[in-house]
């Protein structure tokens, strides 16, 4: 049980016009295969137009411990949303 | 049910941190793989996660077996869907797992060396064709009232695998009536057929949800970290109350004398499975056990030259391709 093949994520695009979205992760020697495998696992439904693979390993995440920090700055601007704007009645739509 | 009698582990964790712990859960918070959790939590996820997967991986075998034997050709194309789905199942489940830090290498060993579970309802055979049926509308019809649940369970990738097997589990359990349905509305030796495959599963597939957990200290623990959202009594009182209505449609007997309409409780009172045969099939003494231990130890043993092959075909092209560049 020595070589077991490394572990790839995967993202579908479900639809033309849609971002691809990752759906679940899975095993396969390489990149083409990981494509076919991810068209067994994750499209028997007619689930996507579209398969991107990245190996797991190539990932790089924001770790949990750092929620604070990283996306604490952004509350405390409110001015970046159209709702922190009055805009008169009169105006009209905007 | 696909994991049965999954013990939980004893927390030994700072009280602080699982009190903290505890309250995200109880907020409907989904736990993700890289945040704290209570080693306890990781420890039983993995072994619930892992046998459930298994049973997914197994149970392709009883239905495997009349793939090549299918009366039509439609309903070969739908057998093998439909096994190709369990074996989907499988995957996304141990992927889930994973997130967890266990590897598949590992998992897949436990499998094989039986220190991991399968279900129990897996080591029971499929005799004729209208077992096919009776599996499909049964044992595919208790795993959805386990598994419609655990869509909303705790530990996020669990949860997103749940979500997917659901979206898949329902063309199962309705093709699986409706080959009882053309067994039950054909000729008279049919018909006996499909009585035949309900009376030899009705039984296990009551077993799948588990002896009573009323009082078990581990579905108490399980269900307060969310990763058991139902008692094992609850999900097959309701799965009784659902199928007996199906089984007179399709004019079989439900093989129980003791089955009776409760007018109080507002479903059916039935008889208990023998649990003591339950627990002979959990030890390995099921009609099917060594043959599917086989089989699965075959199947990686046999399949070892062609993961080996491929994997070395992968590092000589990517060495090639970083040689000409
Ligand atoms: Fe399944
Ligand atoms: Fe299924």
């Amino acid at each position: 049980m020595s070589s077991e093949w490394p572990l790839w994520e995967v993202f579908i695009r479900g639809q033309h016009g849609l971002n691809h979205r990752h759906v679940g992760s899975l095993h396969a020697p390489d990149a083409e295969l990981a494509i076919r495998h991810a068209r067994d696992v994750y499209t028997r439904r007619n689930e996507g137009v579209s398969i991107w693979v990245v190996p797991s390993a190539q990932i790089t995440a924001s770790s949990p411990s750092e929620k604070g920090p990283l996306f604490e700055p952004a509350n405390d601007k409110v001015y970046r949303h159209p709702t922190f704007y009055d805009i008169p009645d009169e105006v009209g739509h905007m | 049910m696909y994991a049965q009698m999954v013990k939980s582990e004893a927390s030994t964790d700072d009280p602080e941190l699982l009190a903290a712990f505890q309250a995200r859960i109880d907020a409907g918070e989904k736990i993700e793989p890289k945040e704290w959790m209570p080693e306890a939590y990781r420890k039983t996820l993995i072994r619930q996660i892992g046998q459930h997967a298994h049973s997914e991986i197994v149970g392709q075998l009883p239905e495997g077996n009349w793939i090549t034997r299918a009366p039509t050709l439609e309903r070969k194309a739908i057998l093998l869907a439909k096994v190709q789905d369990e074996a989907g199942h499988g995957l996304y489940l141990y992927c889930a797992a994973e997130t967890l830090g266990v590897s598949r290498d590992d998992l897949t060993e436990q499998l094989l060396n039986g220190r991991m579970k399968y279900s129990s309802i897996f080591n029971y055979p499929t005799l004729t064709w209208a077992d096919i049926g009776a599996v499909g509308w049964l044992v595919d019809g208790a795993a959805i009232m386990n598994q419609v649940p655990l869509q909303r369970t705790s530990f996020g990738p669990y949860s997103r695998a749940m979500i997917r097997i659901c979206k898949e589990e329902s063309f199962h359990q309705r093709q699986g009536y409706d080959l009882m349905r053309a067994m039950a509305t054909g000729t008279a030796e049919q018909k006996a057929m499909a009585q035949d495959a309900l009376n030899r599963f009705w039984y296990p597939a009551l077993m799948m949800f588990g002896p009573s957990d009323k009082e078990s200290i581990h579905s108490t623990q399980s269900m307060a970290w969310r990763i058991k959202i139902n008692t094992n009594d609850e999900l097959r009182q309701k799965f009784v109350d659902q199928t007996v209505p199906q089984a007179q449609y399709l004019g079989l007997t439900i093989p129980d004398e003791n089955l009776v309409w409760n007018d109080e409780k507002g479903g059916w009172d039935f008889s208990e499975p023998d649990w003591s045969e339950f627990y002979e099939v959990l030890k390995g003494n099921g009609p099917c056990n060594t043959d599917r231990m086989e089989a699965r130890q075959k199947a990686w043993r046999d399949g070892e030259w062609f993961r080996e092959g491929l994997m070395a075909h992968a590092r000589k092209s990517a060495a090639r391709r970083v040689a000409a560049e």
